[in-house]
């Protein structure tokens, strides 16, 4: 046994202290991990010896093994033991440790409250000063309650070093701990003056940030501030005044009226460039909150624009920066007083600093006009081409669409050339995000330009041969979203439609990963072969409609088993309304199915005698498909408008609604009967009334039509899809018969609204309000417009160039805004009046 | 407000790291890397402003910095903060070192990062400048060395010997000159 005591002694002197640990690592670079494991196992036996040495040398070690990244908080009890030491050393090394890993939702925090305050209270001013900065990082709200008033005692302490320190940590304690704020506030006020100018310069620091988060509180220190600014040649502490005048002076602003002349002659005086730039920076905030009525205004604004450009000219590039960023505020409200230094900003942008160019993009969108804009994008094409790092392309992309669509295309003159930069966006193949941002444009200039509709449907068009023609990128497979979309709701074109349907067929067979597009795809083939069909039969031709039908059958097959189930789902339904139509056209076609696995054979040929019967009996000649056609088409009609962003908060409840009301069987059908009388002017109306009495159907009849208005539902993107389809072939669930027949009466949905719109259109009131930018617009399009509004169109009113906002319920207001969900900020619970 | 202080060498190893606002370590090391990756690959001649930095901060917060030799210094800071200000505290920081390690250099830092911590305190507490001069804090922390010296004593003696041993490199040798096993028959006389 003594023998091994011994042992352990001579070994102990050898115990690995800081410095080995470092080097040991560093000689174990291959088994780092191992290596360590290895210490903490040391560690781990050292934290159990008794000798406080030997603990602290243990928790030193620790320490650094936290900077690696390791988690040392189950020695949080050691570490205690450590700061508890009498002996500074050791004192500073547990500090350290709790500093650097302590939090205040730590475990045993309790356990340090007493040691903590006997450290404030020691005799030593370096002990408290350790207390305090270690405090600083782990306090929590318990702590705080209960060292505050020690802290605030320390405030008034006889060293200067102390009261510095515990100026800082009240503004710690007041944001764990609000209700110090009220009675600590006094002597808060009273260290700003404070003979010291450390302690004067903490104190400051303190009420900046608090002032920074509730500004009119602290608006009655104005004149002490204000005093300590024409006095204090601390350069750190003149910035920090300067700034919180930046804050104060928006609340007030007589205040902003007596600062220009002061701040106006320290930026004449000043040497130091990092106050000048706060002065700029306030002078800047003064002249944004006063109006411009004041005496020397336009001076003081010119005086800032022309420091800022000698900044942006420096050959430093921090100041270069700077000057940009200032520039940025006063865009804000002197657009113009910037714009005179335009070159200086585009100059910026082929900067070889990213920083410097990402600043001088944040100006651009105040320099762009309807004159240079195609300039400026191309510009950023370029930069967009060979950009490195996602965050400057980005950057780019975002902020080259933020130009363009800012004010409603304000600037945008000819919205071909914007369909064409987004298609060449699209080619660039950057990432998934940027396709995303490119579809959401392409979409909306779709719904918005109208006389831009048919070229962005032959753009589109050409994406989607692309994407056909080779795998295509990350972005295209995104925009292949909108691309579809459009495309298909926009096109006229006979040409046009007739070279999409395969590609978008193909398209939605591409494969590789998930991808949204496809399923759109497939919808949008059916809608472009629908649309072929109408112009074939209104012109007689037998021949060109059955092609179509054949290619797009033969497109759709393949998909009939997609992995991707929507896309599945999408092609069976086309592939049975479109094998609908052939057994109509061409009974014997080749294309058609040997047997439908939707229809059976008997049934539809049933179906179609009768309708054929109808026709001959004086129904009159509805071309070669005998109406069915027609009713494709149908499936398709109608514009889909925008909707404004809150349009579904402001649906007013309907005063007829109960919704503790029993939704009853009876109720039910009673409306159901209701409805089917307007039936007819509905965009997605049910089938049209059948000239035969409902009593005459046979039950296999009743599941055709089952049948056929499922497929017409499925295939209808604005119907809520979230019933299976099979739920529909039982005859005793009534709630089928409802979702087809009863147009609700409660508008909570999109779609709801979508299908109102050819209704309501004429109510609509934001034509009014764009009608003066449409008559600007139409001047340049009007060949287009005018092709497109013949095309079909006619039915629907006319529509503004660039419509703006969106579909509000009626009565509501576009621009009342909500404020945002307060954050969770521990300033809030600072707001108090400070005045007493 | 500083959030967080970072000193990592050109590889991005970290020498040195102070967060003012809680992270658990997982996470600071995430931070650490993607400052590292965002820094390191900005030429010297640029400016010392960087905005993003997804996993600190936000769009409130910077990342101002300096390139020393083979040591980046980070301040990640929010808008109260005057950018040029926290450039001159950086370099405040570096002389502080300098004149406390004589002539400082990477591996100042890699053996004595408690060392540099203390500088750190002087000059910052809890997010929020203290001191930036450069003649005050060097008192500061001169008074609290002479205690820690005066702590130390005549005990230190010995430990001072041993490390000097240790500093020959020697350690390794002497550890490997292990003292031999108890004979297994001791081992097995029960008492």
């Amino acid at each position: 046994m003594a023998l091994k005591k011994v042992k352990g002694n001579f070994e102990r002197m050898f115990d690995k202290n800081l410095t080995d640990l470092v080097r040991g690592i560093r000689n174990n670079k291959d088994n780092e991990a191992k290596y360590i494991a290895q210490c903490m196992e040391e560690i781990k036996v050292e934290l159990r010896q008794d000798n406080i040495a030997v603990k602290a040398n243990a928790v030193a070690k620790l320490t650094y093994l936290q900077m690696l990244g390791y988690d040392i908080s189950w020695a949080i009890f050691n570490i205690i033991e450590v700061m508890s030491s009498n002996k500074f050393t050791y004192k500073r090394i547990g500090y350290l440790a709790a500093s650097q890993s302590f939090h205040a939702d730590s475990e045993l925090l309790m356990l340090t409250t007493n040691m903590i305050r006997k450290d404030l209270n020691a005799q030593n001013q370096y002990e408290a000063g350790l207390a305090l900065s270690g405090l600083s990082c782990f306090i929590s709200h318990d702590l705080a309650r209960d060292l505050a008033n020690d802290i605030m005692t320390l405030m008034s302490s006889t060293k200067p070093y102390l009261r510095m320190k515990a100026v800082l940590m009240m503004y710690k304690v007041f944001l764990r701990y609000p209700e110090a704020l009220r009675p600590a506030f006094p002597k808060l006020k009273e260290k700003l003056e404070d003979p010291d100018p450390g302690v004067q310069s903490a104190a400051v620091n303190v009420v900046c940030e608090l002032a920074r988060k509730n500004p009119k509180n602290y608006l009655s220190l104005a004149p002490v501030f204000f005093k300590l600014m024409t006095t204090s040649t601390n350069n750190w502490m003149l910035i920090k005044i300067i700034k919180l005048f930046g804050a104060l002076t928006p609340l007030e602003p007589r205040l902003g009226k007596k600062l220009i002349e002061p701040l106006t002659n320290l930026i004449h005086s000043t040497s130091a460039m990092s106050l000048l730039y706060e002065c700029i920076n306030t002078v800047i905030a003064v002249l944004i909150s006063i109006s411009s009525g004041m005496p020397g205004h336009a001076a003081s604004v010119q005086l800032c624009v022309q420091k800022l450009r000698i900044l942006i000219e420096d050959s430093d590039q921090n100041l270069k920066y700077l000057g940009l960023l200032a520039m940025s505020r006063i865009l804000k409200s002197h657009p113009k007083s910037v714009q005179a230094h335009k070159d200086l900003v585009l100059a910026c942008l082929d900067d070889k600093d990213e920083s410097i160019r990402l600043r001088a993009l944040g100006l651009l969108y105040g320099m762009v006009s309807k004159k240079n804009l195609m300039e400026i994008v191309k510009k950023l094409m370029v930069h967009m081409e060979r950009a490195e790092g996602t965050l400057y392309r980005d950057e780019l992309l975002t902020r080259m669409i933020e130009i363009c669509s800012q004010n409603n295309y304000q600037h945008v003159v000819d919205f071909e050339w914007y369909v064409t930069v987004l298609a060449e966006l699209t080619e660039m193949e950057t990432s998934a995000k940027h396709g995303c941002i490119i579809a959401g444009q392409l979409t909306e200039v779709g719904a918005r330009v109208a006389d831009v509709r048919a070229f962005a449907a032959r753009e589109c068009s050409a994406i989607c041969s692309r994407a056909a023609a080779s795998p295509p990128g990350p972005a295209t497979r995104e925009v292949l979203y909108a691309a579809a979309y459009v495309l298909a709701e926009y096109c006229q074109e006979e040409q046009v439609m007739r070279e999409s349907v395969s590609p978008l067929l193909l398209c939605a067979g591409v494969g590789g990963g998930h991808m949204r597009a496809r399923a759109v795809c497939v919808h949008a083939a059916l809608k472009l072969t629908a649309k072929l069909l109408s112009i074939y039969e209104a012109r007689g031709e037998l021949t060109a409609a059955l092609s179509v039908v054949r290619e797009a059958l033969a497109g759709l097959r393949p998909l009939l088993c997609s992995e991707d189930m929507e896309v599945q789902e999408r092609a069976h339904n086309a592939h049975a309304l479109l094998a609908l139509v052939m057994r109509r056209l061409s009974p014997s076609d080749d294309s058609l199915p040997p047997t439908t696995t939707l229809l059976d054979h008997d049934q539809s040929n049933g179906l179609e005698n009768e309708t054929l019967g109808c026709e001959l009996n004086g129904e009159g000649p509805k071309g070669f498909s005998g109406g069915l056609i027609e009713e494709l088409v149908d499936l398709f009609d109608g514009e889909l408008k925008p909707v404004a962003p809150k349009a579904q908060k402001k649906v007013p409840m309907p005063p007829d609604l109960d919704l503790d009301q029993w939704i009853s069987r009876d109720r039910w059908s009673s409306d159901s009967s209701s409805s089917e009388e307007e039936g007819e002017g509905a965009v997605f109306a049910a089938p049209p009334p059948d000239p035969r009495p409902t009593a005459q159907f046979t039950p296999e009849e009743l599941q055709m039509l089952r049948e056929a208005r499922r497929q017409e539902q499925a295939n209808n993107p604005h119907y809520l899809k979230d019933d299976s389809p099979r739920s529909y072939q039982q005859d005793d669930i009534p709630i089928a018969e409802i979702a087809l027949e009863v147009p609700l009466q409660i508008h909570t949905k999109r779609s709801d609204k979508y299908l109102m719109t050819r209704e309501s259109s004429k109510k609509t009131k934001k034509e009014k309000r764009s009608s003066k930018k449409r008559k600007s617009k139409k001047a340049v399009h009007t060949s287009e417009s005018e092709s497109e509004e013949g095309g079909g169109m006619g039915v629907v009113a006319p529509r503004p160039a660039v419509a703006e906002g969106g579909e509000l319920p009626e009565g509501a207001a576009p621009s009342d805004e909500e404020p945002p969900p307060p954050p969770d900020d521990p300033h809030r619970a600072l707001d108090l009046d400070l005045d007493l | 407000m500083i959030k967080a202080i970072l000193v990592f060498n050109n590889h991005g190893k970290p020498r040195l790291s102070k967060f003012y606002q809680y992270f658990n370590e997982d996470m600071q090391q995430q931070i650490i890397k993607e400052t590292f990756q965002l820094v390191s690959k900005r030429d010297d001649n640029v400016c010392n402003f960087l905005e993003g930095g997804s996993l600190i901060g936000g769009s409130d917060y910077k990342l101002i910095y300096r390139h020393y030799a083979t040591l980046y210094f980070v301040f990640c800071v929010d808008s109260s903060e005057s950018e040029l200000g926290i450039l001159d505290l950086i370099q405040v920081f570096v002389e502080t070192l300098d004149k406390c390690f004589e002539n400082v250099c990477e591996l100042d830092l890699i053996f004595h990062a408690d060392a540099a911590h203390q500088v750190l305190d002087e000059l910052v507490m809890g997010g929020m400048v203290l001191q930036t001069n450069m003649a005050d804090i060097l008192c500061r922390l001169q008074e609290q060395n002479k205690m820690q010296k005066a702590e130390a004593g005549i005990s230190a003696a010995p430990a001072r010997a041993v490390s000097a041993v240790k500093s020959m490199n020697l350690s390794q040798q002497l550890r490997d000159m292990r003292l031999p096993d108890l004979p297994q028959a001791i081992k097995d006389l029960k008492f």
